[in-house]
């Protein structure tokens, strides 16, 4: 038992925290929102060079072979900086799942452009209903000859406007029970028949409507197997949630240490506030929420670091940093007062970007379920 | 990082559950709510003794086996999972044992050290009084000296298995004329000497865990002083983190959580087991979200433990968390039960074995004893965060 970050992992953490606030300030974080892009090309390069798209790749696919783990400390840095772009969706709803379900031939095409910053990839999932169950999954793929042909329209998927690759979730087998006919395909994001549309979202984080019509995609380019694909929609979903509680958990703690800060320098009534009770106590009750996430994060990507069982551990962190964060969230913008309601001000982009990555992949009700079928209820 | 056990400490968990297993078999005690601080069994605690589990952690040369704070949290996670009777030895092992080791002399660790690890000496604690609560320091109980001895007067209150310790440990006032917290020294001595009155506190669920102790011209030998005289309450203060570092402060209540998960599981309601219900089950997996996340905050303050610091913050922040958790099962339980909640346990119609109804009223006080949720919140703050103190 050792919940402290090895000496790489400090050096990981010190690196990237240094990095980003050098080279992804909130100026740079308030364009890429109002970019249509919505992000850094130069930074992007600048994030490549620092190896960290291959940070989980095994470096005989041109990445560093380093762990989900390191990846989580990598993650908590971003989501301190409310990093901007399609980082996440290359690493962690690209990378991870070709990682471990493509074939060879896959991973030797699409592994070392990820690493090198060449492949945008992205994970095409959810649709209107907004759910991450099986069910919801009402977009098709016939066979027709050597390939599929993709119909339907996914909703909320991250990036896709920039994407050179998604992963599309869709049903092959309409009359199998709704996890049974399900299959990944990787498409080129530039085929014929798709069409993106940004979602106007309070993050500004480039959510997108897609829309597959008659898209064809050849019969190799199915990611595992056929109608087996909601095995790797779950295994992706569960270490997607763990990853977002990781950005979560970055800006909680941000949110925290700016809170902290403020209620030092803060004078009301000629003493700063933070030397009032009533401020010192929702301080407390922040870092108690914020430690709470940090432990149940790191042991649930530990144990998907481990290869070992999660359902039950990604389940208490993500229910767990959802509402800690509306708790934090809530109680930083009391103690800033009005000046953190103000675009002017660095915390509204906690507020907005912690929200996001709280509402994604699952919130407290899907994964208190999910626990609750883990108790044996 | 490393969130698991080692082999070794699964083996000794092990040891613990077969133990236990056993001990629940024979009838030695019945898995209750709060049994480390209510259950008084001078038996059990003989057979933990003779396991050699009391002291887990002190120096082999008084007798302890040297082992790490994990090892004693495996140690007290299992006894608290099972509901075990472990009060006639809980306090001594946790925090009077090392207060000893730290700054008592050669002759109190050897002669009262023994007695704790033989599960011979109960020590209550006898911190606070009537006017002296959250405010330690502020203490009236006089120890005036007297040649070798000391004479001492004053009452305790909420003193932990007053009514059946056979020592005190104990803070008194020895310096009246200086600053509050320079003019206080802690004392260990039996407690069947004249001059002591034992009164049970008759608590909210009709327990008497907790006693007032008076002290009329009581005469304790100059040898009980504990540490350096008038620095008591620096010395108090480090102890008050192993007070609150333990997982009673989670698990105080356990038995009740494995009881309400087991009642919803074989209870039907419409001819339908209460555990599909939806509401019942968010409720119930809300729970157990809650408690990992308080067992990993305290496994924190093990760690701390492990590296040879005093888990001050760490331990304030999961007591405070920890006891509105047990707070929140007992609520929870009384909202799954309805009307049967409110049953005593000598009821037939009480389910869960009445735990419900103590631990409903038995947990109002959790988050008052051994630092306040306010005063620990007031740490986490001005020690942890740095926030001014004005």
């Amino acid at each position: 038992m050792d919940f402290n970050y090895s000496e790489e992992q400090d050096m990981l953490k010190t690196m990237a925290r240094d990095f980003l606030t050098d080279k992804c300030p909130k100026t740079l974080v308030k364009e890429m929102e109002e970019d249509e892009k919505g992000y850094s090309p130069e930074l992007w390069k600048e994030m490549v060079e620092l190896g960290w798209m291959g940070l989980v790749i095994p470096e005989e696919y041109g990445g560093s072979g380093m762990s989900f783990l390191d990846l989580a400390v990598l993650l908590e840095e971003v989501g301190r900086a409310c990093l901007p772009g399609p980082y996440f969706s290359t690493v962690v709803l690209g990378g991870l799942p070709v990682m471990n379900y493509g074939t060879e031939e896959q991973k030797q095409e699409y592994l070392p452009r990820i690493a090198g910053g060449e492949a945008i990839f992205t994970l095409a999932l959810t649709e209107e209903s907004a759910g991450y169950d099986a069910a919801s999954i009402a977009v098709t793929a016939k066979a027709d000859g050597d390939s599929y042909v993709i119909n339907g329209t996914k909703l909320f998927i991250p990036d896709a406007h920039i994407a050179d690759y998604m992963l599309c979730v869709a049903r092959t087998d309409e009359k199998a029970e709704a996890e049974n006919g399900i299959t990944v395909f990787i498409v080129d994001a530039r085929s014929p028949g798709i069409s993106t549309t940004l979602l106007k979202t309070i993050a500004g984080d480039k959510l997108c409507e897609v829309v597959f019509e008659n898209v064809s995609v050849p019969k190799e380019n199915i990611l595992g197997e056929l109608d087996r694909g909601w095995d790797i929609v779950t295994k992706t979903i569960e270490q997607a949630a763990v990853a977002k509680c990781c950005i979560i958990l970055g800006a909680m703690q941000q949110s925290l240490d700016m809170t902290v800060d403020y209620a030092k320098e803060r004078q009301q009534y000629d003493r700063p506030i933070g030397s009032f009770q009533v401020i010192q106590h929702y301080c407390a009750n922040m870092a108690t929420d914020a430690d709470g996430t940090r432990f149940s994060t790191y042991e649930a990507a530990w144990r998907l670091s481990e290869g070992l069982s999660c359902t039950k551990e990604a389940a208490v962190a993500k229910a767990w940093a959802c509402e800690a964060f509306e708790r934090v969230s809530t109680l930083a913008h009391q103690i800033h007062g009005a000046i953190g309601c103000t675009t002017d001000h660095d915390l509204q982009f906690y507020t907005r970007t912690g929200k996001s990555a709280a509402l994604s992949f699952g919130g407290g009700d899907y994964y208190r379920e999910i626990v609750a079928r883990e108790m044996g209820l | 990082m490393d969130f698991e056990f080692t082999p070794e400490q699964e083996k000794f968990r092990q040891e613990l559950k077969d133990f236990l297993e056993d001990e629940l078999k024979q009838g030695t005690f019945q898995p209750s709510c709060d049994a480390w601080i209510q259950g008084y069994s001078p038996e059990f605690t003989k057979k933990v003794s003779q396991k050699g589990w009391i002291g887990l952690t002190w120096p082999e040369e008084y007798g302890g086996k040297g082992r790490s704070h994990i090892d004693r949290l495996i140690l007290t996670e299992e006894m608290l999972r099972y509901g075990a009777p472990a009060a006639c030895h809980w306090f001594a092992d946790r925090q009077i044992g090392g207060g000893i080791l730290r700054y008592g002399t050669e002759e109190q660790k050897r002669e009262i050290l023994p007695k704790i690890i033989a599960g011979e000496a109960y020590v209550g604690l006898g911190l606070s009084e009537p006017e002296a609560g959250s405010d330690l320091a502020s203490l009236r109980t006089r120890a005036t000296e007297d040649g070798d001895d000391y004479i001492v007067d004053g009452q305790k209150m909420w003193t932990s298995c007053g009514m059946f310790m056979n020592y005190l440990y104990m803070v008194a006032r020895t310096d009246p004329d200086a600053p509050e917290h320079r003019g206080i020294s802690e004392f260990i001595f039996p407690t069947d000497l004249p001059g002591v009155t034992i009164t049970p506190t008759i608590d909210i669920t009709g327990s008497t865990a907790w006693a007032e102790v008076f002290f009329d011209g009581l005469r304790i030998p100059g040898k009980c002083l504990i540490g350096e005289k008038n620095r008591g309450f620096y010395q108090v203060v480090n102890q008050l983190d192993y007070e609150r570092a333990g997982l009673e402060r989670l698990m105080g209540n356990y038995p009740l959580f494995d009881a309400i998960i087991e009642f919803v599981k074989e209870t039907k309601k419409n001819g339908k087991p209460l555990s599909g219900d939806t509401l019942i089950r968010q409720k119930l997996a809300q729970l157990q979200v809650e408690f990992e996340i308080g067992r990993l905050l305290t496994y924190k303050v093990v760690m701390v433990m492990e590296e040879g610091r005093a888990p001050n913050v760490e331990a304030s922040m999961a007591k405070a968390y920890s006891t509105s958790f047990e707070r929140r099962l007992a609520s929870v339980t009384m909202d799954i039960l309805g009307l049967y909640g409110q049953l005593w346990a000598e009821s037939k119609y009480a389910p869960v074995l009445g735990m419900c109804s103590h631990s409903y009223l038995a947990s109002t006080g959790y988050s008052l004893q051994a630092g306040t949720s306010e005063v620990l919140r007031n740490v986490i703050a001005t020690r942890g965060l740095g926030l001014p103190s004005v």
